[in-house]
């Protein structure tokens, strides 16, 4: 009989591969697919969250990040972009992925604390240093002469939450009068000299081309074309309402299920919540929910009194089927 | 009865068969997964679908802006064909060089690149404004990004034609007492007429389907949406039938274009063959 049979060395193999994996954790690889301002914050969540995880399981988990825009990346994995988690800018695309391809049960959003959105934003302004043209609440967007940048509803989610919380300002304005808020759309956009495709090209368009007064965007896309252009050139105002902004996330239970990576997919969510992943959404000038440590960062969040989708609008699957679907009122006020 | 002809060269049969394999997986195959996916539509809806008035406006810009921009590269584009085909100069190669650029140049760069010239504080875009002449975030803006997607269709089509065409026919044409206006027009634009309608067709059909670098300088307001536009914001509202149901419209315009091109030049061969 030799020595080393063949058993042996398998059996040796075997035990090598145990020990090793013992030492150094087994590898755990996810797919966070996601829209397009998220991108430094989750480079900075997925080194955050590996750490933890190696710490608490000692498995190694390498997180990759998929950006795009919001529909756009729901419509990659309808058609089989195999994400692990979902976090996008609008609940509508993901209940598209349930709705369409069935990956994740339609009640999603309750699984999760605070509609499934760990961290928050809103609509602010930004306007050119000094704010020349005195640019203070929704109702100077609609002044004559001035030139408003924001981009397209019909193919940015971010747009649709400009165009919300435009709506929402104007029903609160006028008792509610539909009427009045369409016709308050209606000379908003008439102020609208581009309509980008993208809030990253709104952006673009209004810091780098110097085009438009005022850009209406994200709290936190707002905070890096601050950062980017220069306190010099460019400053925040911020309205007297706006609309809460809840970018929600998920597990995507079927491709998790099949990979075998649901729990850790799920703790991945859950380490959103926690005060070490609301401190770095903080840091990205995503509003905390944790009260702790939206106190601590208080002085970036101006208070501002917020309405939510659900409250005026009924949710998304309505708010999309009303104002953004063909011949809905985004349609109507260019007639 | 007509007995089947073997061709001279060999190997008919399985260049053709790999030919046609080769033309339905890259081609056939994915065009026709967008009429399988619009063939569960009703006509009613569909016919609904692809004339509404938003569309109708669509195709009419993106058709116009299509064979502006084609029609102008076909001039300017011979031009260029002709100095890089008579003439030698120093940078000759690079320019050579630069007609390709469009070609392989993400269409995006090309379109932020042109929005950022010709938006009203751009380099060009800053005297073209008290002039009245805007360019970005109009049809002109569309025209403009075409043209620079469109250029290297026809001078890469017209170049080998002229370099071809031997500078001592036009020497007898001249020796034979014609003017120049008389050489050009009668010995030149014979000759590489079918090339440069091949360029222009290739242009203009590039033109329809470009979506990249006009999204940018077009602002996709209502007067400047074009129909690739539209097939997206049908995607964003998850409306797959309504997307496909425009793409089939855009296929079948753009295959009847170049069908009808390529008959209309095997026309005038065969008339100037004859003749």
């Amino acid at each position: 009989m030799p020595f080393f049979t063949r058993q042996t060395i398998a059996f040796a193999f075997l035990a090598l591969a145990l020990t090793a994996g013992m030492l150094y954790g087994a590898d755990i690889k996810l797919l966070n697919v996601s829209y397009d301002p998220t991108r430094e914050f989750y480079v900075e969540i997925n080194a955050a969250f590996a750490k933890a995880w190696k710490a608490k399981t000692g498995d190694n988990v390498t997180v990759s990040q998929s950006h795009d825009g919001s529909g756009k990346q729901a419509r990659s994995v309808i058609d089989g972009l195999q994400a692990d988690v979902v976090t996008l800018a609008l609940a509508y695309d993901i209940d598209a992925i349930a709705q369409k391809a069935n990956l994740l049960p339609a009640n999603w959003q309750t699984r999760l604390a605070n509609n499934s959105s760990p961290y928050t934003s809103t609509i602010v302004f930004l306007v050119r240093k000094g704010n020349p043209k005195k640019i203070k609440d929704w109702n100077d967007l609609v002044r004559p002469g001035i030139s408003v940048i924001t981009p397209n509803p019909k193919t940015s989610g971010g747009a649709r939450w400009n165009y919300l919380a435009a709506w929402g300002y104007a029903l609160q304005q006028n008792a509610n009068n539909e009427a009045k808020a369409l016709e308050f759309e209606r000379q908003l956009f008439k102020n609208v000299p581009v309509l980008d495709t993208g809030a990253r090209g709104s952006s673009i368009t209004f810091v780098q081309r110097g085009i438009g007064d005022v850009l209406v965007a994200w709290e936190n896309e707002a905070y890096l074309a601050v950062n980017t252009a220069g306190k010099d050139k460019v400053e925040i105002i911020v309205p007297t309402v706006s609309i809460l902004a809840e970018p929600p996330v998920s597990v995507v239970d079927k491709v998790a299920n099949k990979k075998g990576t649901a729990v850790v997919a799920k703790a991945y969510l859950d380490f959103l919540y926690t005060p070490e992943g609301q401190e770095i959404a903080a840091k990205h000038y995503f509003r905390p929910r944790l009260k702790a440590v939206a106190d601590k960062y208080a002085s970036q969040f101006a208070p501002v009194k917020m309405f939510t989708i659900d409250e005026l609008f009924g949710g998304w699957a309505k708010a999309q089927k009303k104002h953004f679907d063909d011949g809905g009122t985004f349609d109507q006020i260019y007639k | 009865m007509i007995k089947r002809r073997r061709n001279i060269l060999p190997g008919f049969g399985i260049s053709t068969g790999f030919t046609l394999t080769y033309m339905s997986l890259v081609v056939l195959i994915p065009l026709s997964a967008v009429f399988l996916k619009t063939a569960s539509v009703d006509w009613s809806h569909f016919w609904e679908t692809i004339t509404a008035p938003r569309l109708m406006a669509s195709y009419k810009l993106t058709l116009t802006t299509s064979f502006v921009s084609a029609l102008f590269n076909a001039g300017f584009g011979l031009l260029v064909a002709w100095v890089l085909a008579r003439y030698s100069f120093p940078g000759k190669r690079i320019v050579d060089a630069l007609v390709d650029l469009p070609f392989a140049l993400p269409t995006a760069v090309a379109g932020i690149a042109l929005t950022a010239i010709y938006s009203q504080n751009g380099w060009f875009g800053r005297y073209l404004e008290p002039l009245g002449i805007k360019v970005a975030f109009t049809p002109l803006g569309i025209v403009v990004a075409l043209m620079f997607v469109g250029l290297p269709f026809v001078v890469r089509n017209v170049q080998p034609v002229l370099e071809d065409l031997d500078v001592e026919i036009e020497e007898a044409a001249q020796s034979l007492g014609a003017t120049r206006w008389q050489t050009f027009r009668l010995v030149i634009v014979p000759t590489v007429m079918p090339a440069l309608v091949t360029g222009f067709a290739l242009a203009f059909a590039r033109g329809l389907g470009e979506y990249g670098s006009v999204v940018f300088i077009s602002g996709n307001l209502p007067n400047t949406q074009i129909t690739s536009l539209l097939i997206n914001t049908k995607l964003e509202q998850y409306d797959y039938i309504g997307a496909t149901s425009i793409a089939v419209v855009m296929l079948i315009v753009s295959f009847m274009l170049l069908l009808g091109i390529n008959l209309l030049q095997a026309r005038t061969r065969r008339f100037q063959e004859a003749a």
